[in-house]
């Protein structure tokens, strides 16, 4: 795992607190405010293939934050890795800033998608895929971070139900499940994946090896979900 | 006569062999008469099955990858089922896809009201940056189509109607054009109210314009028709009416005018029946039309 303490110009995981302060004000945050930061720091540190020189570059993985909402450790995670300059953070959600409490993809460098509405993230993710594959370009993956009450928005079962009947093997769902689902049933995410011909896997969403295994694991054929758990958003 | 939604499956066949970026999505709705181009271009011809959220959404992703994605399906569940992505997928990515709608206002009247889509332009209108064609022929709908699909990453609407006027006009795409000259008052027809408009206004002095392109909307063409015939102006649309008459504002602003909105009414009629009738019914039947017009423009029309 590439974790650095230091406080450089880019920092590593460590670090990610630091800057998320620079948004919230506070060193310290609660597990809502980090829910998603284990899961984008693995992504971005060892998963995706993307850097901010090649923004445009068509080969390039596309990560697609659907669940919009409480984007300061994606913010975080972006300005450790050099996509956008540390020196925004502090202004966040001021009218002269590009970053808001929901992201804009016209305004953030390397944020592919503007979110903040449920369920839009799947179904675009489902297009790009189809895009890539319809242009020849077989390698870059697709990825889409949803939170599993967003699953509640009927649209992502539209493309749930698609995906997997289409083969989109290029296709990555993750959910960060702080079970704040209004009405779900044990192992029912993954199960209606699975129902609909995904690939599918649960893990710890805290663990960075566990994470890594599950965003690595081969799918041949199918689009691939991982449930990662984290601490309940009531508890 | 064929309809314009016999020309969409050709034409569109016909671009997807000319042209890489073009992608078709469709849910389920006009399915049939892509089989061919399915054939051909499997990874360009997409249908999501009867999933509208996902047919705007997925045409949004393909254009995000940088490819031209052409939707379609009835106007009522392209346009105000999946409103919010049409909004937000389309408009707050930064992104354009053509959509191209049919059923249009009243269609298929024995369908009922699940089925009609009369506010779909209203709705549009309250977006930034579309395009709207309303064709009033299969020719002219075959143009807009490819006029649509070239246009670069604009977001367009093509409203097919089996509502046809004819003959075709020639269309361009943006400009309103001068059917008939006249003194006393300006008449602008929309799409397939060209022929009734026409009888309706037979023998008055009245200007007639023709606008097979709504929005943007051609000010200028306005604004000379009324420099000619006065500031009395009627508009007829085959949707909601008084759709354009903001835009008809807005195009003479700093000139005192009046303006009459003629089309299809709010209320629900829970009628089925044919086209005929529910044209009659709102009241833009060429009799209807004449009688309207000429009590709104009164001695002026010159009757």
């Amino acid at each position: 795992m590439t974790i650095t303490d230091q406080r450089g110009d880019a920092p590593g995981h460590a670090g990610l607190p630091r800057l998320m302060a620079l948004m919230t004000g506070d060193e310290k945050h609660g597990p809502a405010a980090t829910s998603t930061l284990d899961v984008l720091w693995v992504l971005y540190d060892r998963v995706l293939n993307v850097s901010p020189d090649r923004l445009d570059d068509p080969q390039r993985d596309r990560f697609l934050l659907s669940k919009g909402h409480g984007p300061m450790a994606y913010y975080a995670v972006l300005a450790a890795k050099g996509f956008l300059p540390e020196g925004w953070l502090p202004d966040f959600g001021t009218y002269d800033s590009p970053l808001g409490h929901h992201p804009d993809r016209t305004l953030v460098p390397g944020v592919e998608i503007g979110s903040g509405s449920l369920g839009h993230g799947l179904p675009i993710a489902v297009g790009t895929a189809l895009g890539l594959r319809a242009q020849g370009l077989h390698g870059p993956r697709v990825w889409v971070l949803t939170g599993d009450a967003e699953l509640d928005e009927g649209s992502n079962h539209e493309a749930i139900a698609f995906a997997g009947p289409a083969g989109l093997e290029r296709l990555h769902t993750v959910v960060v499940d702080n079970a704040s689902a209004r009405h779900a049933r044990p192992g029912g995410i993954a199960a209606r994946f699975e129902a609909a011909g995904w690939s599918a896997l649960t893990v710890d969403g805290r663990d960075h090896a566990a994470l890594h295994r599950a965003f690595t694991a081969a799918h041949p054929g199918r689009p691939h979900v991982v449930v990662a758990r984290v601490e309940p958003k009531s508890s | 006569m064929d309809t314009m939604r016999d020309r969409l499956a050709p034409v569109l066949s016909g671009l997807l062999d000319e042209d890489p970026r073009v992608a078709v999505v469709l849910a389920e709705i006009g399915a049939d008469g892509f089989a061919d181009a399915l054939r051909r271009h499997p990874d360009r011809v997409i249908n999501v099955g009867i999933r509208e959220q996902l047919l705007v959404g997925a045409g949004a992703g393909l254009a995000l990858t940088g490819m031209r994605p052409v939707l379609h399906t009835f106007a009522s569940f392209l346009v105000e089922r999946p409103f919010e992505q049409v909004k937000l997928d389309l408009g707050h990515q930064g992104v354009g896809a053509v959509l191209v709608s049919a059923a249009a206002s009243f269609d298929w009247p024995a369908g009922g009201h699940t089925h009609m889509a009369p506010g779909d332009v209203a709705l549009l209108d309250t977006l930034d940056g579309w395009t709207v064609h309303v064709p009033g022929h299969p020719d002219e709908a075959e143009t807009l189509l490819r006029h649509a699909v070239a246009a670069g990453d604009d977001k367009v609407y093509v409203r097919l109607s089996v509502q046809s006027n004819a003959e075709a006009r020639p269309v361009d795409g943006a400009h309103l054009t001068t059917v008939r000259e006249g003194r006393r008052g300006v008449v602008v027809a929309v799409g397939p109210m060209l022929d009734a408009v026409l009888d309706a206004t037979r023998g008055l002095d009245t200007a007639v314009l023709y606008a097979a392109t709504v929005r943007p909307f051609d000010a200028a063409a306005l604004r000379r028709a009324v420099r000619a015939a006065g500031a009395d102006v009627v508009l007829v649309e085959p949707y909601l009416a008084g759709t354009s008459t903001a835009a008809v504002g807005e195009a003479l602003h700093d000139v005192p005018h009046r303006v009459l909105g003629l089309g299809v009414g709010r209320r629900e009629l829970r009628r089925y029946g044919t086209v005929d009738e529910h044209v009659a019914a709102h009241g833009l039947d060429a009799g209807s039309l004449r009688e309207r017009i000429t009590g709104f423009l009164g001695g002026a029309a010159g009757v």
